[in-house]
């Protein structure tokens, strides 16, 4: 029974004692960057930063999906929703990002079927009940969430639902590492790669980057204990002038990571150039339909033209999802922009920088 | 949205072709994909993202993962009783 477990030793004696350690290697300032928006989240919930010795900063990485999807999805996403005739599916963190005019939220308010599902299957099930609709799936996320939609796609092509697509959206980790890493205005000294990222690809992928860039990365999960364990091994070598990746999450995560979710992502998807809100274009940092599945884009299914697009002037997000900047450097922080009135995306999904600050940071200067 | 909370499997079916699981989350039920755990037996525990199973945990990484959720509870509770931040 799980309940037996559940029931087992409730000791917070660990974080105590990996905090402990930390201070104990630090002699110098050193920067680290979370990548994944759940460990932002998980930093700033369990008041994380405030354990550490002053010398270690933690930056927060551009790992919200929602938060880097780009404006261009955003409004395409609207363009198909608005649409006679289609139920727009989409987890339900998306609803509320701004587009360059309006969220998904109202334009459901106005009268489109937009929907919140958990799994794209879902989607499919919804397209198998509507034959007379289009049911469109707004696929953003990282690698994670990837073999979902990868199975979704397959399902649906093997019991011929032809009126379901994607919005194909997805980005993948190490692209962004380099970017953010070759950056001239670079402040990252040793990553914390995102578990579950790393749950599916591995962490092969990682070892140039550190070697490359001489930036230790330690695979790191979302617990407390797993959060401070990450920054422990890291820390280690930073001091120590080594740089390798290490893995801190082994109970989830092994080097070659889940084969059988690589293979479903590869029969379908294949890397494609992607626009990240607020960083720009990276070079095959994003995930598009392979052409055998091309009659599953809706963008080759609704013939949508190129939008242009402008972000709200006084949204620094683009410095914040680099780590260059702090949620709290904005001069819209708390102000113009809040959890309910948001004028960029990391103010919208609980795993934004933006949002997590707002929720969490009392210490605001 | 990456909360790695193990949950446990309970009974194989299949959705028109997708092998797909009941997974028990400490006594509540989801059904998940697990096209991608092709070795899981029932009993096992998987950690879920977005309905899919990402991999299998043995019953001793998964009782580490849920001691963990324990102890970041009493943890907090701690901190809250402690009053301050450090
Ligand atoms: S606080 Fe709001 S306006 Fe400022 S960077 Fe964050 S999302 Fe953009």
């Amino acid at each position: 029974m799980t309940a037996g477990i559940f029931d087992k030793q409730r000791d917070p004696r660990r974080v105590r004692e990996l905090a402990a350690a930390i201070k104990s290697v630090v002699t110098r300032p050193w920067k680290i960057m979370e990548i994944c928006g759940g460990q932002t989240h998980a930093i700033l919930h369990y008041g994380l930063d405030q354990l550490l010795p002053p010398e270690v900063e933690l930056i927060h990485g551009p790992g919200c999906p929602v938060c880097v999807t780009s404006l261009e999805a955003i409004d395409s996403a609207l363009q198909i929703a608005g649409q006679p005739g289609v139920i727009f599916t989409s987890f339900g963190d998306m609803l509320r990002v701004p587009g360059s005019r309006q969220d998904l939220f109202s334009a459901r308010a106005a009268g489109a079927d937009v929907r919140v599902v958990t799994s794209p299957l879902d989607a499919v099930s919804i397209a198998q009940q509507n034959p007379d609709k289009q049911v469109v799936f707004f696929a953003i996320g990282f690698e994670t969430t990837v073999p979902v939609i990868a199975a979704s796609i397959l399902h649906a092509q093997r019991n011929q639902v032809s009126n379901f697509s994607i919005l194909p959206a997805n980005v993948l980790v190490p692209p962004a590492m380099h970017a953010i890493l070759s950056s001239p205005d670079n402040q990252v000294n040793a990553f914390l790669a995102a578990g579950h990222v790393c749950a599916i690809m591995g962490y092969w992928e990682y070892e140039p980057i550190a070697q490359a860039y001489n930036c230790p990365i330690a695979v790191t999960g979302f617990e407390p204990a797993d959060l401070l364990e990450g920054i422990l091994l890291v820390l280690r070598q930073l001091e120590s002038g080594t740089a390798s990746v290490v893995n801190a999450y082994g109970r989830a995560v092994i080097r070659e990571g889940n084969q059988s979710a690589q293979q479903m992502i590869s029969q379908v998807f294949q890397a494609v150039d992607r626009n990240w809100r607020g960083i720009g274009t990276i070079p095959l940092s994003g995930l598009g339909l392979r052409p055998e599945y091309s009659n599953f884009n809706s963008f080759e299914r609704f013939k949508l033209e190129p939008l242009a697009v402008a972000e709200s002037p006084l949204c620094i997000a683009g410095q914040v999802l680099r780590g260059n900047a702090k949620p709290t450097d904005c001069p819209a922080f708390a102000r113009e922009c809040t959890p309910q009135t948001p004028l960029g995306a990391p103010m919208v999904s609980a795993e934004g920088a933006c949002a997590a600050y707002h929720r969490y940071h009392k210490a605001v200067a | 949205m990456c909360l790695g909370i193990p949950g446990k499997l309970t009974e194989f079916f299949d959705l028109q072709g997708t092998a797909m699981a009941k997974v028990d989350f400490g006594g509540v039920f989801q059904d998940v994909c697990v096209s991608a755990v092709p070795e899981a037996k029932l009993g096992q525990y998987v950690i879920v993202h977005a309905g899919f199973a990402l991999n299998t945990l043995s019953d001793t990484e998964a009782e580490e993962t849920i001691k963990l959720l324990n102890e970041l509870e009493a943890f907090n509770r701690d901190r809250e009783a402690d009053g301050s931040g450090q």
